[in-house]
């Protein structure tokens, strides 16, 4: 059985959310608020495994009295604050931020997000056919995964992931700057020239399908890929004594992708090289 | 920290310039060579983030770019994985991570300077240094030297010379070497000039040199370029200053009377009395003062200085740090550059009061890296007030310590937004943190932290020594005190003038004698907005200012006559947001590039034909003003807003 901690009993905050009453405990972000009161909003660089970077801008609420509109993902709700989630403003602010991203990167692979244009009507064409994209050539120098930074909205999760987050690899970090800005390694090498250690905990996290197993990435450009007819099953890593779970993706009978549960409350979804990717012995079937 | 290095070495230019700044390692978990010791005891290093941007400088300033070799050796000696050195050697515009020539030709093309012939002049000096020269041309943004646009500053890698003033300072505390270098901690400097030594290894000069060229010609930049060395000498700062000499100045009354260099000759002229009278009021005495004048922040935010002070003094976390923001990199700003190299000391004063009373012991002084003359100017004024106890462990003998740092940025604009300056002091990439937790709780190093600009922090002087009633008499009472403007364009007499808040914008123009032909002025910047000839009764205060829905911003006052193409112009600030967007959120990452893709394609149209692309301009800029994080995204659609509004740019 595994103990979850409980912690201290917290205060609770009061605060009106859309005209209603809502009570969360003390350091609850108003992105909790709003899912423990069953509202939607968009997130894309939010994680439930990490602190949040609020650099997507497409959780913004309005706080009664802010010059600005605030990010749901990383403020915290505050007694007698007044929010509101559907306004027109913060609408509008999610509408073009969507579709500043959908013009400049390709979020084919980025779950939700199709619906999310359609809701708020946003047209992502509008700024032309010549509008800036980020164009670059999928990266393939290794064999277990693939950095396709045309799908890349610069979300900081693998940094962080990768970083004092969890991994302490520090591999990856963010250079260049504005619209030039990459995720890259020292001196914009290989990957196999890197400190990665491919524990694939930046995949994990990734929400673009910008970082992918090759496994799946190969994949997707045969056209084969099909998570319809795919089948997950958790169970336990079976390399050391940690015992951390993996989520085994098979398709046809082949593991496809490896993921962790994020809720584990020992490893919130990290792996190691192993658990990732040394699932090939399963299927040697000679 | 178990961190992965590569193969690359650093040249002897590379290592030698690294261990000026850091001291030779101590062992090879440091970056020198394995010893048997360093195979029976692990030492972790030093873990010393803040470096990282000096010793950046420090290779920089040796060889002209960063090499692979000289990046892993100073995370090797820092112990900071190379990926982030990456991240933050790539963030600034004065760093390059390919080879280039040592020499590198900075020419403004930014507004006053372009409406001056920037263009031609670029191609002039490209021209006339040919292709295989040795000098790197690249076209900068806003280098503050607006009054005497268009501008250039030729930067050469090399040696660092050691400036003529340390042998005075040591000199002065006795000889005892006092002032080593180093004790300034950790900035490499820049020297001007300093000619005809020829220490350079290889029997040639190659010393670090830096030259300003303004008003530039293609002659005069391309010499400075080939020779910064020898490069005619800068005009004094009175020459930026036109009312220089007139007995109702305060702010600047020392400019022009006062030499920069003398410590005496400060303290002849008023210099020190207000922090004799900040040890007499104590901290609490001197927060009650600074509130009570109505002291507001004068970078552009206008907060009220004394609340950020009580805030930052009554935090209970400890230690607290001061900040002075000298990263002035406002298109049309150069108060600061003013102040600080006509009346150093003052600054230094300032900012020893300012720390007094918040409880601050470290003073950072974050300094654009484009100042090479404020730099030799601070640099100089701390080290005479730390050899005459004015700065230390015991300041004017009053038991209080108090020491500045200087750092140097290094070309980016968001590091003025103090969060991304706390960030780039601590060797991160210069990208704005979310607010709350606010710097007064959270700032540099986590803790808590005044951070406030050069023009704000001299006010305090004013305000001491004039006594918080008569400061607050100065102005108007929602904007006391006097006020610093950089008047720059289509006027005959630009330069920074002081007037107390509350006079019209037209009095300023006629101060500065605006030409014939007015078309526009713009308010406060690239981030601020235009107005037009027929508004000159705008009082020019942060109440008269908002209620005709401009902004006053940093004091930016730029007069446009109708030669000006407006189209041409809004596309240059635009520019100007898209290469100073960090990158980190998207509306302020990918709006700016939109904004200036837009503003492209309408630069040839009007009326019906701009329609779309205007009202897609607006779209954008809303969600830009809104859900930016910081400043430089919020403000970026300012100016092309109001020049569509105001000015009919499109019609």
């Amino acid at each position: 059985m595994t103990a979850i901690p409980l912690g201290v009993p917290r205060r609770l905050v009061e605060f009106t959310l859309d005209g209603q009453q809502a009570r969360v405990p003390e350091g609850s972000t108003l992105l909790d608020a709003c899912r423990a009161a069953g509202k939607e909003v968009p997130t894309l660089c939010e994680g439930d495994t990490l602190t949040p970077k609020n650099a997507c801008r497409v959780c913004v609420v309005e706080v009664e009295g802010a010059r600005t509109l605030a990010p749901a993902c990383s403020r915290r709700a505050e007694p007698g604050m007044v929010v509101r989630t559907e306004t027109e403003r913060a609408r509008h602010s999610r509408k073009v931020v969507l579709e500043l991203l959908a013009s400049s990167v390709d979020l084919s692979t980025t779950p939700a997000v199709a619906a999310w244009l359609k809701e708020y009507e946003a047209e992502p064409d509008r700024f032309g056919p010549d509008a800036a994209r980020v164009d670059e050539e999928p990266r393939i120098d290794n064999d277990l995964y693939v950095r396709d930074y045309g799908k890349c909205i610069l979300c900081y999760k693998c940094v962080d992931a990768c970083g004092d987050q969890w991994q302490n690899t520090f591999a990856i970090s963010v250079s260049g700057r504005g619209f030039d800005a990459r995720i890259s390694v020292e001196h914009d090498a290989p990957l196999t020239d890197s400190a990665c250690v491919y524990c694939g905990n930046c995949i994990e996290v990734c929400p673009t399908g910008a970082l992918s197993f090759k496994s799946e990435f190969d994949m997707r450009a045969a056209g084969t890929w099909d998570e319809e007819r795919q089948t997950e099953t958790t169970t336990v890593c079976a390399y050391c004594g940690v015992g951390c779970n993996l989520t085994l993706h098979v398709q046809d009978n082949e593991i496809v992708k490896v993921t962790s549960p994020h809720d584990n409350p020992v490893t919130h979804g990290n792996l190691c090289i192993k658990g990732r990717f040394g699932y090939q012995h399963v299927q040697n079937r000679d | 920290m178990d961190l992965r290095f590569g193969d690359s070495k650093p040249t002897d230019d590379e290592r030698e310039a690294v261990d000026a700044l850091l001291g030779a390692p101590e062992s090879s978990w440091e970056g020198a060579d394995r010893s048997d010791a360093d195979l029976r005891w692990s030492r972790g290093g030093r873990e010393a983030r803040d470096l990282l941007l000096p010793a950046l400088h420090a290779v920089n300033d040796r060889v002209g770019w960063i090499s692979e070799g000289a990046l892993d050796y100073v995370c090797r000696r820092l112990t900071i994985p190379p990926a982030e050195a990456y991240g933050v050697a790539t963030f600034y515009a004065m760093f390059s991570v390919r080879p280039r020539p040592a020499t590198v030709l900075h020419v403004c093309t930014d507004l006053a300077c372009t409406a001056a012939g920037a263009g031609e002049l670029c191609a002039a000096v490209e021209a006339r240094l040919g292709p295989e020269n040795g000098v790197k041309v690249e076209r900068s943004p806003c280098l503050g030297l607006c009054e005497r646009a268009p501008a250039a500053l030729a930067i050469r890698a090399g040696e660092t010379a050691r400036p003529a003033f340390e042998d005075e300072a040591v000199q002065a505390v006795g000889g005892s070497g006092g002032a080593a270098p180093g004790d300034d901690g950790g900035t490499s400097r820049s020297s001007e000039a300093e000619s005809g030594g020829g220490r350079g290894r290889r029997g040639r000069n190659t010393h670090h040199a830096t030259a300003v060229c303004a008003p530039a010609n293609p002659a005069a930049a391309a010499r400075a370029a080939t020779a910064p060395e020898t490069a005619p000498a800068e005009p004094s700062p009175e020459a930026a200053v036109p009312q220089a000499g007139d007995p109702a100045l305060t702010l600047l009354h020392r400019i022009g009377t006062t030499d920069p260099a003398s410590l005496d000759d400060y303290r002849a002229h008023g210099g020190y009395t207000a922090l004799r009278r900040a040890f007499a009021l104590g901290p609490a005495g001197v927060i009650r003062e600074v509130t009570d004048a109505g002291l507001v922040g004068r970078g552009g935010a206008a907060f009220p200085t004394g609340r950020k002070w009580q805030a930052t003094a009554a935090q209970p976390d400890h230690p607290h740090h001061l900040v002075c923001n000298a990263d002035e990199s406002e298109p049309g700003t150069f108060k600061d550059r003013v102040l600080m190299e006509g009346d150093p000391y003052a600054l230094v004063e300032a900012m020893t009061v300012a720390a007094y009373a918040t409880g601050a012991h470290k003073g950072y002084l974050y300094l654009r890296g484009e100042y090479p003359r404020a730099l030799d100017r601070l640099t100089h004024a701390i080290v005479q007030a730390r050899a005459r106890g004015l700065l230390g462990d015991d300041v004017m003998g009053q038991g209080y310590a108090f020491d500045i740092e200087i750092r140097r940025g290094a070309g980016a604009y968001v590091c003025g937004e103090e969060t991304a300056l706390f960030n780039s002091i601590e060797g991160h990439r210069g990208e704005p943190r979310s607010k709350p937790p606010f710097p007064v709780e959270k700032g540099l190093f986590g803790k808590p932290t005044v951070a406030n600009n050069v023009e704000t922090l001299v006010n305090v002087l004013p305000v001491l020594t004039m006594g918080a009633q008569a400061y607050a008499a100065i102005g108007t009472p929602g904007s006391p005190g006097p006020k610093l403007f950089c008047v720059s364009g289509s006027v005959t007499r630009p330069g920074v003038y002081e007037l107390p808040f509350g006079a019209t914008l037209g009095e300023l123009l006629t101060l500065a004698g605006v030409r014939d032909g007015l078309r526009a002025v713009l308010l406060g910047g690239a981030a601020g907005g235009f107005v037009r000839p027929d508004e000159l009764d705008i009082p020019l205060t942060f109440e008269g200012t908002r209620e005709a829905g401009t902004t006053l911003g940093s004091g930016v006052v730029m007069a446009f006559d109708d030669t000006i193409r407006l189209p041409r112009l809004l596309l240059r600030i635009a520019e100007f947001f898209r290469d100073e967007s960090c990158g980190q959120c998207v509306p302020c990452r990918v709006g700016t590039v939109r904004q200036e893709e837009a503003l492209h394609r309408i630069a040839e149209r009007t009326g019906a034909a701009a329609a779309g692309d205007i009202a897609l301009l607006r779209e954008v800029g809303r969600a830009m003003r809104d859900a930016s994080i910081c400043g430089l995204g919020q403000t970026a659609w300012n100016a092309v807003e109001s020049a569509i509004d105001r000015l009919g740019a499109y019609e």
